[in-house]
């Protein structure tokens, strides 16, 4: 469970988190949707300890994130930035297996091996495992950043717009993934996503944001409202059922 | 007309002024006794320390100043960047080059041999910088000043190596460090030289501007733009050479004077051109000055004081440039 | 492309690669050691091994002051000594002289006079932490400009407050300054052994985290790390290390910048425990190979730094062009 407690922030004056309370139950995954700027991955950031909050707190599993020492707290919590360009060089394998540090602080036992291993199965990164970064297409790469977050093992996971130039077939491939992670392995993940409809499809809660604040949240189709929808994005959008699922079409 | 940036005539007038006021003090300094009221009635010695050692040297430091200036200026339209100058595209260094090259060959005297090839080494650096550029990836604002600079020391290794194998070290320091403390009537004459391609440079400013917004900007304006920046570099290269050979460098001079004065009053070539001789002539002034009087009697090297004000001038613009693009 | 291979065969080609180096190093060594005794064996021994000890502390403290110094900024072309610290301790050294007066600063106790530096180089390095890494990622390339700006005003104002000092203290001023391999001092050798082995022992301990932290700060937080407490280490261990290999030879500016990303590409990895005895061991064959073959191949005896430079300036003007922007 991650709670939220009037977090703000403000850079240079503007306030870019006009506190923000929030709770995040354990298990599914909860989407972060709202407008560039209105805060998503600020939120995020400050929720992962990324940055510090100006005002008040917040706490993973009781802990408060600005004080729990930083090699406890990623034992709970894992997070993905958008921009993972690194400057050093790497293999798959060698990134995925930097997941289990906060564990094994580098030296890596046969049962992180054995997680290492899982986490490449999971996200289909076995024959790529000994490639380098820089040889992968962006998609690949994406998913060996997820798996390592995967592979830290931790109850909550964080991730901020993990379908960035992924392509339709891997932002699905993507999604399912993350999916299985909730529902078979009963992990919490946090996303920011910038299409509604993939928070429709996918996600279980939805936290809508607008200019730093909370507007709504609450089970995603509750929240799949036309009204609702207008209020976040400042544009007129129809909600329509398809196959089960609530799509937003937007129109002017 | 468009006055951009409230640079006005009397703002000219002003720099004017202080420049006059910078040349007279520059006369008057010194350690032999010589001071304005002299002038209306100057015994020999004061009207041969005049003629031998004080005009020469203020006419040595208004050339080369404004030259360096100019010939910056110059560069900086050329690569279209505006951290390019002979300083940090290593021709002074090739130039050092040269000079020790000259010695070697010709032994120390000939002021014209060290002069030629000077000069040469000039344009062959000038041109393997260009030749540099165009396999750069990264045609980046910094980068491009970045390989200039280092360059330059790689060369000045090769002329340290030289210098060291044949004893010449000591004077390889005197050389390129630049004092117009030798400046002495006789021996300075070469650089009346660069205040033809300080003329030069001002009548194709408007040449210059074209190329300076790029290739097919300039073919577009019927300017031959090949030939035109062929001739621009050649001319920083050559107004390089002899000052260096002459007086020696002071770094970031070509540097840091046009880039203040573009801040100023904007890109306009021709309208610019001018004061930014003005305004390198009255830096390298001013240093001198200061370079005469912090320890007086003695003197301390004028590329010392320059290389202290340049370098503090070019780190606040560096990161001026950054805090913009930020 | 480069075949792919299994982690277990990396590792195996990095354990041969390190024990080829650690052998050619053994073989330099002894090579240097033992080349064209003439005289006394004893003697040439005891000269020689002092030379080899004090190109072993500095290669040390070079190759892991470079690797540490890339890590924490994230970059592979940064070095202290391009970030101008070496010039700022010959600087810091100077400007005490000036003020002080060569008495004072040569009788007091060495080891306070070295705190006092390399205080002085930490709040340096925290300066242009805190001011200028980190604030956005990009801007690497002007961070490089700055420094090799701020170390040519570094070196512009030594050169000047130099020549205010009294010609006397001046001298001993240039004992101080000018170090070479060939003239080390022994007491000076012994502290900075000790100093270089201490630090590289605490380093040892933050190798693991270390490796994190040059995943980049937002993902090494997210592994648990304290990011800032090991930047500051490592931060502290890269001034006393350059100021350690800067007071017992001088600036070497592109030693670091060789060996480290030379160390990196043979071994295939950015672990530090492979990197940083891999960088290390190239740094002693770099400093004793390159002296050896000038010593014995052309006679000369200190002219090593001005080969270095002039090989690491052309290393690094090739990284810049072939380095395309992340």
């Amino acid at each position: 469970m991650i709670e939220i407690e009037s977090v703000s922030k403000s850079y240079g004056g503007v306030r870019v988190l006009d506190d923000v309370s929030l709770t995040i139950p354990t298990g599914g995954i909860t989407s972060l949707i709202g407008a560039n700027g209105a805060g998503k991955s600020t939120l995020l950031s400050v929720a992962s300890r990324l940055l510090p909050a100006d005002g008040g707190r917040v706490r993973v599993d009781g802990m408060d994130v600005a004080t729990t020492p930083g090699p406890v707290l990623a034992r709970r919590l894992a997070v993905l930035r958008q921009e993972n360009a690194m400057s050093v060089r790497l293999t798959v394998r060698e990134l995925v297996a930097f997941g289990r540090f906060p564990h094994s602080g580098g030296r890596l036992t046969a049962e992180d091996h054995r997680l290492v291993d899982e986490a490449l199965a999971w996200f289909e990164l076995g024959p790529l495992a000994d490639r380098h970064l820089d040889q992968l297409s962006g998609g690949q790469r994406q998913r060996a950043y997820v798996a390592m977050v995967m592979c830290q093992g931790t109850d909550h996971v964080l991730l901020d717009e993990p379908l960035n130039n992924l392509d339709m077939r891997h932002a699905v491939q993507m999604m399912r993934m993350l999916r299985g992670m909730a529902d078979e392995l009963g992990r919490t993940v946090v996303l920011v996503v910038h299409d509604v409809n993939v928070a429709s499809c996918y996600s279980d809660r939805i936290v809508a944001m607008r200019e730093g604040q909370l507007v709504a949240e609450g089970p995603t189709p509750e929240l799949m409202t036309p009204e609702l929808l207008r209020k976040v994005f400042d544009v007129e959008v129809e909600v329509h059922e398809l196959a089960g699922r609530r799509i937003g079409v937007p129109w002017s | 007309m468009r006055r951009r940036r409230g640079v006005q005539r009397w703002h000219v007038a002003v720099a004017l002024g202080a420049l006059a006021l910078a040349a007279v003090a520059s006369l008057f300094t010194g350690v032999s006794d010589l001071t304005p009221t002299d002038l209306l009635d100057p015994d020999e010695a004061q009207t041969r320390v005049l003629w031998t050692s004080r005009v020469p040297r203020l006419l040595a430091i208004l050339l080369a100043g404004s030259a360096m200036a100019v010939a910056g200026l110059v560069m900086m339209h050329l690569t279209r960047n505006r951290f390019v100058s002979p300083q940090t595209a290593g021709t002074t260094e090739w130039v050092g080059l040269g000079i020790v090259v000259a010695t070697l060959s010709f032994g120390g005297t000939s002021v014209f041999g060290k002069m030629t090839i000077g000069v040469a080494f000039a344009l062959v650096g000038t041109a393997l910088f260009v030749w540099l550029l165009q396999r750069l990836v990264l045609t980046d604002v910094v980068v491009v000043p970045l390989v200039g600079i280092l360059l330059g020391g790689v060369v000045s290794a090769v002329t340290t190596f030289l210098a060291y194998r044949f004893d010449l070290l000591q004077s390889v320091d005197v050389w390129m460090n630049g004092d117009f403390s030798g400046v002495l009537a006789g021996r300075y004459e070469l650089l009346w030289l660069v205040l033809a391609a300080t003329v030069v440079a001002y009548l194709w400013a408007d040449r210059f501007s074209v190329a300076g917004m790029g290739e097919s900007f300039a073919i577009n304006l019927g300017v031959p733009y090949t030939r035109v920046v062929m001739v621009g570099l050649a001319i920083s290269s050559v107004v390089t050479a002899i000052v260096v050979v002459s007086v020696g460098s002071i770094p970031f001079l070509g540097l840091v004077v046009p880039n203040l004065v573009t801040l100023a009053m904007g890109d306009n070539l021709r309208r610019v051109l001018p004061v930014t001789a003005l305004t390198g002539a009255a830096f390298v002034l001013v240093c001198d000055v200061l370079a005469r009087t912090i320890r007086y009697p003695y003197e301390v090297p004028v590329g010392m004081i320059g290389g202290v004000v340049g370098g503090v001038l070019f780190i606040w613009l560096l990161l001026r440039a950054r805090d913009r693009a930020v | 492309m480069t075949a792919v291979l299994t982690a277990s065969q990396r590792a195996t080609r990095r354990r041969r690669t390190l024990l080829v180096l650690g052998v050619l190093t053994l073989a330099v060594v002894a090579a240097y050691l033992t080349v064209d005794v003439t005289g006394s064996w004893g003697y040439a021994l005891q000269q020689r091994g002092r030379r080899l000890a004090a190109m072993a502390v500095v290669a040390v403290a070079v190759a892991v002051s470079t690797v540490l110094f890339q890590t924490v900024t994230g970059n592979r072309i940064l070095t202290p000594e391009i970030m101008g610290f070496d010039r700022l301790f010959v600087l810091i050294q100077t400007v005490g002289v000036f003020f002080l007066g060569a008495a004072t600063v040569t009788t007091t106790d060495p080891r306070l006079r070295f705190a006092i530096e390399v205080v002085v180089l930490i709040g340096f390095g925290a300066v242009l932490h805190r001011s200028l890494f980190g604030r956005t990622e990009r801007d690497v390339y002007v961070l490089v400009l700055l420094g090799v700006v701020l170390g040519s005003t570094f070196t512009s104002l030594t050169l000047l407050v130099s020549r205010l000092i009294d010609p006397n203290e001046f001298l001993t001023l240039q004992d101080l300054l000018f170090a070479s391999f060939t003239s080390v001092d022994r007491q000076m050798l012994a502290l900075s052994a000790v100093l270089v082995a201490l630090v590289t022992l605490g380093v040892w301990r933050l190798l693991p985290r270390l490796d994190v932290v040059a995943l980049g700060r937002d993902t090494a937080v997210g592994l648990g790390v304290e990011h800032r407490r090991v930047v500051n280490r490592a931060l502290l261990a890269v001034a006393v290390l350059v100021a350690v290999a800067t007071a017992l030879v001088g600036p070497i500016t592109f030693l670091g910048l060789l060996v480290a990303n030379l160390a990196r590409q043979l071994l295939g990895t950015h672990r530090h425990a492979w990197v940083l005895p891999g960088a290390a061991l190239l740094a002693v064959l770099a400093l004793a190979g390159g002296q050896l073959v000038l010593e014995q191949l052309f006679g000369f005896n200190s002219s090593l730094g001005v080969v270095v430079n002039f090989v690491g300036g052309i290393v690094f003007i090739a990284l810049l062009i072939r380095e395309p922007r992340q």
